[in-house]
């Protein structure tokens, strides 16, 4: 489109006329997964028996691999094929290399190199007949390594500038936060947090003649098809890549990791169905995490409670090949006016392992701490935390200038204030007892950045009136399935039983996958030009078939309702039509791209969250008692599944504050949660009454369906709630999440 | 059939699954869980962390859930074991799967039959008259399904796309409203 | 997994037997603990021998007021018994208070017992452990050990004993039957059943080679009330920072020491006319920390004050 004014010209999705966007509609692959019949990855049926691979990780956390005696693994029972930095597989191209053109990634070889360049890296790969066999054969490679020197213990003190965005300024920062005569001046800290998607890393391949056939467990399609291609040397043509059920993604499968390359390389040598899956201790030392922050708010307002200064400044880490940014500071620039700014990040470069995103990186652990000094602003002003956040609401992007599109943070807070009953809230803090807990409520405020990707789609009409969407997205849980089905079968007017969504397979037409929550807007909104494709086909076919009842109509009067096409009351069903006319099926390709001037426009996703939390005195424990949302995140195309991804992510908040946290052992260079027992994601008894609702809203200048990300929106801030919530119930201050009961009692000065 | 001969790495026996016999030749290394999905082909029976830590390998053992992945294949011999694909199937859905599609309880898929197995376990517990930590009165003749009781009771299956809400509302769909 | 190879007991004295004469051998009960261990190959049995089939399941009353549990009942069982219910609740609590549903449905009471630490040092095999192989070294010292031992800990081993049954049982005073290899019975009261880790912290228990955990009986339930608290960081399906088991005057903690903690000192203390911060302060002298687990010795006196106050006023 040519710019977003055209985001909202009556469209079939904006104008739903049939009613399918916004329905409760139940998963469209819900019968599947609900009966266990949905194949993940290391559960597809292969044409011969698979040989089962097993991974095998550095025990040191830098250095090189020096020697490897394979010996008695090779002797081991079953065992068909031993790999490793010594004896690597074959055939692979050079890391970096781009030998096709187009390519959007490069080879990235497998045991290319003896560096080990974080513990656990992979860096052998032992293929047997049976899964016990490779398990058990796994275990006897023994390794020998040089360890170098490395640095395994992030120190806020000596990160660096981060390249790529280490400093926003506007104004004179340091001047006016010292005039400020009310101040905030914290630091806070988040820990590494890991993905823990139910399904582990996984990966089955197998070669049909010179194709390669690979499913995977991955977000993305386009990308590691392009790194398989590099990879194994082949035309990208021939590498087949589908990932149609995904047991969780969050980021964490944004990337591939060695199991991916090394089944299709193990399969070419084998010439045998070859399936490799990480195991879950694996998963937290050889995939990525989220890094741990240090972070320090620094907020200088009036007595009446107008930011006159604002600074977030972040310290993070990442591994020292693999740079990346936790931008914990970048949503500050967006979410409250103040005429004088700092924003930044500085990057400790480490040999652990590798950090990269995880479910909304960036506002996922930077709004912990902005929503904590605005709590802590509040107070020291004798203002309601709600009435300072409506006094410091900018009426346009305060950087960069930029017209927000539709921005309802006041009225997530007010909405959901009233409904959570936040007037019942006794501001002044530690005044609520209920048996051995103290209680007390807080609330903060969320912000997700919301994006369009290009995309494409095709959809094709088959004979029998069937609607085919094909696309190469990814449901990671998120629903994509769904709402894909309802888009195509409110363009094309066909009941929603009548449309099959096909995704995830390199086949397809391209879209970008599962992040960043741009999904829905991106697949979507191809989803939509390919369904615009498909009318105007199957117009143009029926006015100028003499058979049709359409016949001599202008194309452009041609409608579709009911499962017909029809101009006025002539119609005929779209499987007439084709079957008549292409009784194979009549398919058309449709494209989407951000409208050029899409970047003028600054667009998030909002909410704010309510919490209640009881702190037992004694133990320091804190549980979550409620908790609510309230978003607005443009029109919602399923109530359901977008419901259950915003709640989702609010559960992630809790378990940021109250429980998830990895542990590094800067001796080793390793994290030392290494399994579900020892990594705490929340369990059912966490979570207490939580709920969420989304205040009506479209926004027309976000993209053409006027929808924005719920994937991370839900996230965004929750835990803050929770640690004001605290505050509200003892009168300390929490800085340091999680809030296990050591913190607590420390905060509470019992230690 | 034949107990496991000393001396031996495999073992051949019968388990029955989901209502039929089953003859399998098995190393003695095959958890119960290996054993369904890579040599019976039943891979609805998931395998999320292999060491009792998540929960989704959840089956139904004489009616019992237990975790699959951290119980060997020959210590089931003659057993009657229940996984996912004996609750429903598509086009025969049992009412709590029903439920689970209703009130939207998983997202990603991946823990959901262990959830839906371990909800029709923890169902006949709760018949059976069984405590659990959430039990207010150890001594109560019958166990009321507060809310409080379901979370408890649900708390050995994580749910990482965390789909708790509406896991509670499925269940109650079907367990009624507070005894 | 190594290879191993298996067999089902016939009876009892049979196992004991057998354990003792075949190198390697290791008992298979409900295998929640083993086999987990074995995945990782900390354990590596050459040889299963399989109890849970075993004749052991029963609990049984006892003319004079005990109470004996089978060694093969399993947790759900003993913590659902109207008896276990009605006498002797800090046992059921205890239970309760562990693991999950499904592990309870599947563990025992001898393999609760005999299960073994949850140290992540224990359980990474790329890092020195005493327990896993005796001479190492043991990284939890000066490691990421927030919940290791603050009492009974050793140079050799600051790892802690995971089980909240067993904390109940050691407050109830409880006895562990066995059969020994010989096919003797022996009793041994549960506060000796586990070792401290001194300079040996793989070897875990009093049990000789081959000796089988048969029962587990409870004496006549002490006067007073019970109570188990268990803190931890999650809500449920967690191990425990800091637990306490009190049974009348009786006490045990747990997650503080390589075994259930039978608290002699405030015990005394209690008995002598101390207060209940006394008591708790009797009890904890003895402790330290390892500087990361230091909150662990301030958390146990603020939780067994508050629950001896509580058992005071009720």
């Amino acid at each position: 489109m040519s710019s977003i004014a055209d985001y909202a010209l009556p469209n079939p999705v904006n104008q739903n006329r049939a009613g399918n966007i916004g329905r409760a509609v139940d998963r469209y692959e819900g019968p599947l997964k609900v009966t266990g019949t949905a194949p993940y990855a290391y559960e597809v049926a292969t044409p011969s028996p698979p040989a089962y691979g097993v991974l095998v990780g550095a025990e040191i956390g830098f250095g090189d691999v020096t020697a490897v005696d394979d010996v008695a693994a090779r002797a081991a029972p079953g065992v068909i094929l031993v790999w490793h930095p010594l004896n690597p597989p074959p055939n692979q191209g050079e890391k970096g290399a781009k030998t096709y053109v187009q390519s959007q990634a490069a080879a990235d070889p497998v045991f290319a190199t003896p560096k080990v360049a974080y513990f656990g890296q992979p860096v052998a790969l032992v293929v047997a007949d049976t899964l016990e066999n490779a398990t058990a054969a796994a275990q006897l490679v023994r390794i020998s390594y040089k360890e170098g020197d490395a640095e395994y213990e992030f120190d806020a003190l000596k990160a660096e500038p981060a390249r790529g965005d280490q400093e926003s300024r506007i104004g004179d920062f340091e001047a006016a936060f010292e005039a400020a005569p009310v101040k905030v001046d914290e630091l806070w800290t988040t820990p590494i947090q890991n993905h823990c998607q139910m399904e582990p890393c996984a990966t089955t391949a197998w070669w049909e003649d010179d194709t390669v056939v690979v499913h995977a467990s991955i977000q993305m399609i386009k990308q590691p098809q392009h790194l398989l291609a590099e990879t194994l040397q082949i035309d990208r043509g021939k590498v087949h890549l589908l990932s149609r059920y995904i047991g969780g993604g969050f980021g964490g499968k944004g990337s591939v990791y060695e199991d991916f390359a090394l089944a299709a390389l193990a399969a070419r040598d084998l010439q045998r169905p070859v399936k490799i899956a990480l195991t879950r201790q694996q998963m937290f030392n050889a995939t990525v995490h989220r890094p741990a922050t240090v972070q320090r708010v620094r907020l200088g307002a009036t007595p009446d409670g107008r930011l006159t200064a604002l600074a977030l400044e972040a310290a993070t880490h990442c591994n020292r090949g693999e740079p990346f940014i936790e931008r914990a500071a970048t949503f500050a620039r967006a979410l409250y006016a103040a005429p004088h700014r700092l924003t930044g990040h500085r990057l400790h470069l480490l040999d652990i392992a590798v950090a990269s995103a995880m479910r909304a990186p960036g506002e996922a652990v930077g709004m912990l701490s902005l929503e904590g000094a605005m709590d802590e602003l509040a107070e020291k002003l004798g203002l309601d935390p709600i009435e300072l956040r409506i006094r410091n609401e900018p009426d346009k992007h305060p950087e960069t200038g930029q017209a927000f599109s539709v921005r309802q943070l006041i009225e997530c807070m007010q909405d959901g204030a009233a409904r959570f009953g936040w007037d019942k809230r006794n501001p002044k803090p530690g005044q609520t007892r209920d048996g051995r807990w103290m209680v007390g409520v807080g609330m903060a405020t969320a912000i997700r950045g919301n994006f369009l990707l290009p995309a494409k789609a095709s959809l094709r009409a088959e004979a029998d009136g069937t609607i085919r969407l094909r696309q190469g997205m990814t449901d990671i849980g998120t629903g994509s399935y769904t709402i894909l089905a309802q888009i195509a079968a409110e363009t094309m007017g066909v009941p929603l039983e009548k449309v099959i969504v096909e995704i995830g397979d390199s086949g397809f037409a391209p879209a970008p996958g599962s992040g960043g929550q741009f999904g829905a807007a991106s697949a979507g909104s191809g989803a939509l030009a390919g369904g615009m494709a498909l009318r105007a086909k199957l117009a143009e076919m029926a006015v100028n078939d003499p058979g049709s009842p359409l016949y001599g109509s202008a194309k452009e009067a041609v409608d579709f309702r009911d499962g017909l096409i029809a101009v006025e009351n002539r119609s005929e069903t779209i499987g007439a039509l084709v079957a008549r006319l292409a009784p194979q099926g009549i398919e058309a390709e449709g494209a989407s791209a951000p409208a050029p001037d899409a970047r003028d426009i600054s667009s998030h996703s909002y909410g704010a969250h309510f919490a209640e939390v009881g702190v037992d005195t004694v133990t320091g424990e804190v549980r979550l008692r409620r908790m609510l949302g309230a978003f607005a995140c443009g029109r919602i195309l399923n109530a359901k599944t977008a419901k259950s991804q915003i709640t989702g992510g609010m559960i992630w908040g809790v378990g940021t504050a109250l429980t998830e946290t990895n542990r590094i052992d800067e001796r080793y260079g390793s994290l030392m949660n290494q399994d579900l027992g020892n990594y705490l994601a929340p369990v059912h008894a966490d979570i207490a009454n939580l709920d969420a609702y989304f205040l009506p809203e479209v926004d027309d200048k976000a993209n053409p369906l006027g929808i924005k990300g719920v994937g991370e929106a839900g996230i965004c801030g929750a835990g803050a709630a929770l640690a004001n919530a605290i505050y509200n119930a003892i009168g300390v201050r929490v800085r340091d999440y999680p809030f296990t009961p050591d913190r607590v009692l420390a905060a509470m000065g019992a230690l | 059939m034949d107990m496991p001969v000393r001396g031996e790495t495999r073992a051949r026996f019968a388990i029955t699954v989901n209502g039929e016999r089953r003859e399998v030749d098995v190393d003695l290394r095959t958890t119960l869980l290996d054993l369904l999905r890579e040599h019976l082909g039943l891979f609805g029976t998931k395998k999320g962390c292999d060491h009792g830590q998540c929960g989704a390998c959840t089956v139904l053992v004489g009616g019992k859930r237990i975790n699959s992945c951290l119980s060997l294949a020959v210590m089931h011999e003659g057993d009657e074991v229940t996984t996912i694909e004996g609750v429903g199937q598509v086009g025969n859905l049992h009412p709590l799967q029903v439920a689970f599609l209703d009130r939207d309880a998983f997202q990603c898929g991946y823990c959901t039959p262990g959830q839906i197995c371990s909800t029709l376990g923890m169902l006949e517990e709760v018949r059976r008259g069984e405590p659990s930590q959430a039990t207010l009165d150890l001594a109560a003749a019958v166990i009321g399904l507060s809310d409080e009781e379901i979370r408890e009771r649900m708390s050995g299956n994580i749910c990482r796309c965390s789909a708790y809400p509406q896991i509670l509302e499925a269940i109650r769909d079907i367990a009624g409203p507070v005894a | 997994m190594r290879p191993f190879t298996y067999e089902r007991a016939a009876d009892p004295a049979a196992a004991a037997k057998a354990a003792a004469e075949t190198p390697g051998a290791k008992f298979l009960a409900g295998g929640t603990n083993l086999l987990d261990l074995m995945k990782l190959e900390i354990e590596r049995p050459a040889h299963l021998i399989d109890v849970g089939r075993l004749p052991l399941a029963e609990i049984t009353e006892t003319p004079d007021g005990r109470l004996t549990i089978g060694a093969m009942a399993s947790n759900t069982a003993v913590a659902s018994d109207r008896r276990v219910r009605a006498r002797y609740p800090v046992l059921a609590r205890a239970i309760l208070a562990g693991a999950s549903a499904q592990l309870r449905n599947k563990a025992t009471v001898g393999g609760n017992l005999m299960q073994r630490t949850r140290c992540p040092y224990f359980y990474d095999p790329s890092k020195p452990c005493n327990k896993r192989e005796p001479g190492a070294g043991c990284s939890a010292i000066g490691g990421v050990n927030r919940g290791h031992a603050i009492l009974g800990a050793s140079e050799a081993c600051i790892a802690t004993n995971p089980s909240d049954m067993s904390v109940a049982l050691s407050a109830l005073a409880a006895t562990v039957e066995t059969v020994t290899a010989a096919g003797a019975t022996r009793r041994i009261g549960v506060d000796d059943l586990h070792r401290l880790p001194g300079d040996r912290p793989d070897v875990e228990t009093v049990l000789e080679p081959g000796e089988l955990v048969t029962a587990v009986t409870l004496p006549p339930p002490p006067d007073g009330p019970q109570d188990y608290r268990k803190v931890r960081d999650r809500a449920s399906y967690a191990g425990g920072l800091f637990s306490l088991a009190l049974a009348g005057k009786q006490i045990a903690l747990g997650a503080v020491a390589l075994k259930p903690w039978r608290a002699t000192k405030a015990e005394a203390a209690l008995a002598a006319g101390a207060s209940p911060a006394e008591a708790a302060d009797a009890e904890l002298a003895q402790a330290d920390g390892q500087g990361r687990n230091d909150f662990k010795i301030v958390l146990a006196r603020r939780v067994i004050t508050a629950a001896l106050e509580e058992g005071m006023a009720s």
